[in-house]
């Protein structure tokens, strides 16, 4: 539902994805790996494990933990980014811990660790979306027991109007109402294990942005499930 | 999995018959392909891969004073990062000894090889020079990282673009200048020699730079050597290292000859 | 569902009370439910997963090859790439051992053919005890994925006594993916070792035996 005159900068409907790809396997070494793209935002996933978690100490006998971390290219922006973590990157990869936490079946592997390690190779806004969208397909690959999948989406309201998948141009926008900027995670059966949002936005928007997110999730989830079975050719 | 002893007693009782488990001789590299600008945001980048071995260079640049003993010229810094998502064996956290070596070695072969024209970098002397960044990332460690990172350095500063630059809005990033970072057509190619047993190779394979005893990397071009290093713990008798000098020369020709057209403009 | 077709996790695979939930699935709502990215298989209304990825899962009996990490008073430490360590203990080698020179027996680094005579939450148990099992003097290791291993083995062992027809090799596989080889030259060893990594390349076709004994053939006339 476009408000008056609306027009993306990119001339999408505004429901409209950018244009996605997915991969698995791109790194070798990892137990499982993907990489995932919305547009010009590329993101890779690498999961190691389950392996003996160290140091010792963060070991928890009662189930297996996962641990992810986010980090960006430095030159991935336009503005250099110093290598090394952040507050921000730490942030990220923390929810992002939490948006692939509740479809994880690791009780089977006390004191194990599964780590995914997801970097951003270009940036052009929703780079944690792309990350966790990858980290699902990684984790799938390495034949983590799963109950579902997950799929992450940034909804953004520009002004008054709700888009799908904010690009930097948007996430930058100043019109009106300036840009609110709402990343979400959904598991394929429906829960909500994401949620963030800045800017400015009233409940029956918000919920209606939600709605839109997981419309968009299952979209984005018809193509993790395409990518993980052509990885296997028929002959 | 690192390699198991027995497996490194077969590599090299093998590697004396001058062959190797993947068909190579003791002087072959593996596959090598050259991909350019596969990140937008940078000025210049490159991935490179060697059989299984990937790395991706980004070229940065931006605008700051110059260092007070070189008013007129630009700067370069070189950056490495082993990426925990490039094999088991690196942990996130501080940069290892490797990446930190990786890093000075590549930046000494491109610095000591005078390949950047670093006075044509300069904007006002004693107030605004250029500074180029390369950073270098592992995507996936199978076996000579230095020289992936090494050809991958060079491909995307050729590959990279001077980005606009005026008083009032500083460096106008995302928007490139046609001007290409100036360097000389000499290109400094290193290349790494490893001891394995009583036999040299080159391009090892992770299971293969397992057992390595010891390595040479040499910076240069076309016989003429600006930057050399040797890492690993075992000694290299004099003529093993005269044997490495002249095997540089040959291997750095047919090295050159496979990625040359990735060097043109 | 009679044909194997690969399924990712959370995907519905069978609908209906009759339907039971085998390995690697779960029944959800009167729903058979994928948990692991795998093929899956029906047979007399079992619905099962065979992963294609993960983990090795220890199981007592079960033949493995591990790397001897650490020694301690009373036996080695073993690594057998899962996310505990086994133990072989002194009492389980077949032979007398001087408690103060375990070394002569198993050395750090060295390899072993052992098997598991019990596995808990706490801890994985080695023997050496029976035919075949000790320490690796020679040859060559690799590592496979071990969800691999029943396509390397086949049918009551049919493909590897292939391979080792093929290549007069001897090849011992443990149950956790870690592969030894040993044959009379290298390159018999070497073309073992492809096969084997073309067998995991394409352990999910039908009519796996037939494309080896092909491949094989063409690798021959290089």
């Amino acid at each position: 539902m476009a408000e008056k005159g609306f027009k993306r900068s990119d001339g999408r409907k505004m429901d409209e994805i950018r244009k996605m790809n997915a991969k698995v396997g791109v790194v070798p070494n990892a137990d499982g790996s993907a990489m995932f793209s919305f547009g010009d935002t590329i993101a890779i996933a690498a999961v190691y494990g389950p392996k003996k978690m160290h140091p010792q100490h963060l070991q928890n006998p009662e189930k297996g933990t996962l641990r992810y971390s986010y980090n960006m290219l430095s030159f991935s922006v336009t503005d250099r980014i110093r290598p090394g973590p952040s507050r921000r990157s730490q942030e990220i990869s923390k929810i992002s811990e939490w948006a692939l936490e509740p479809v994880l079946m690791i009780e089977d592997f006390p004191n194990a660790v599964i780590d995914v390690h997801v970097n951003i190779l270009q940036a052009n806004a929703s780079t944690r979306c792309a990350g966790i969208n990858a980290a699902a397909l990684a984790l799938a690959h390495a034949g983590i027991p799963m109950k579902n999948m997950v799929a992450s989406v940034s909804i953004g309201k520009l002004d008054k109007q709700l888009v799908v998948d904010v690009s930097k141009e948007e996430e930058d926008w100043e019109k009106g109402e300036g840009a609110t900027d709402i990343p979400i995670s959904f598991t394929s059966d429906g829960k909500i294990t994401h949620i963030q949002l800045d800017g400015k936005i009233g409940t029956k928007q918000l919920k209606e942005a939600i709605g839109m997110a997981k419309k968009a999730c299952a979209e984005i989830h018809e193509l993790q499930k395409k990518v993980l079975k052509e990885s296997i050719p028929e002959k | 999995m690192e390699t198991t002893r027995i497996t490194g007693e077969r590599i090299r009782e093998y590697m004396l018959s001058g062959k190797r488990f993947d068909g190579r001789n003791l002087e072959d590299f593996r596959e090598i392909t050259i991909e350019k600008g596969v990140s937008k945001n940078a000025e210049g980048s490159a991935r490179v891969k060697i059989g299984n071995t990937e790395v991706v260079v980004g070229v940065k640049m931006s605008v700051s004073e110059p260092y007070p003993d070189s008013p007129d010229k630009g700067n370069l810094m070189v950056t490495s990062e082993l990426l925990p998502l490039s094999s088991d064996r690196f942990e996130s956290g501080p940069p290892r000894i490797e990446s930190i070596e990786l890093a000075r070695v590549i930046d000494r072969c491109i610095r000591e090889s005078k390949f950047i024209e670093f006075e044509k970098l300069c904007i006002t002397p004693g107030e605004k020079v250029w500074t180029v960044f390369v950073d270098i990332y592992s995507i996936n460690a199978d076996g000579n990282l230095i020289d992936a990172a090494g050809i991958g350095a060079l491909a995307a500063l050729k590959n990279a673009k001077i980005p606009e630059y005026n008083e009032k809005e500083g460096v106008v990033y995302g928007s490139l200048t046609n001007k290409k970072i100036p360097v000389k057509k000499e290109i400094p190619l290193s290349i790494t020699f490893h001891k394995i047993g009583e036999s040299i190779i080159v391009d090892p394979t992770q299971e293969e730079e397992d057992v390595s005893e010891a390595r040479v990397t040499i910076g240069s071009h076309e016989g003429v050597i600006s930057s050399m290093q040797k890492g690993n713990s075992k000694e290299i008798k004099e003529d093993e290292m005269f044997k490495i000098l002249d095997l540089n020369e040959k291997v750095w020709k047919e090295l050159f000859l496979k990625i040359e057209k990735s060097f043109k403009d | 569902m009679t044909e194997r077709k690969v399924v990712i996790p959370g995907e519905v695979l069978a609908k209906g009370e009759e339907y039971l939930p085998g390995e690697n699935t779960e029944k959800r709502n009167g729903e058979i439910v994928s948990i692991r990215f795998g093929l899956a298989e029906e047979s007399n209304n079992l619905v099962k997963v065979i992963p294609l990825s993960g983990v090795y899962h220890p199981r007592k009996g079960n033949v493995v090859i591990g790397k001897v990490e650490n020694l301690t008073f009373n036996g080695w430490v073993i690594d057998i790439d899962t996310t505990e360590n086994a133990f072989l203990s002194l009492a389980e080698v077949p032979r007398y051992v001087n408690k103060n020179n375990l070394k002569e027996v198993l050395d750090m680094g060295d390899m072993v053919v052992a098997k598991i005579y019990d596995s808990n939450k706490k801890s994985i148990d080695l023997t050496l005890k029976g035919r075949g099992f000790g320490k690796i003097e020679e040859g060559m290791i690799m590592k496979i994925n071990s969800n691999k291993v029943p396509r390397i083995i086949g049918k009551e062992g049919s493909m590897i006594n292939l391979i080792k027809d093929e290549t007069k090799c001897n090849i011992t596989v443990g149950q956790n993916g870690i592969v030894w080889i040993l044959g009379d030259k290298v390159e018999d060893e070497l073309l073992a070792k492809k096969i084997v990594l073309f067998i995991t390349e394409k352990s999910y076709i039908n009519g796996l035996t037939e494309e080896v004994k092909k491949w094989i053939e063409k690798e021959r006339k290089k």
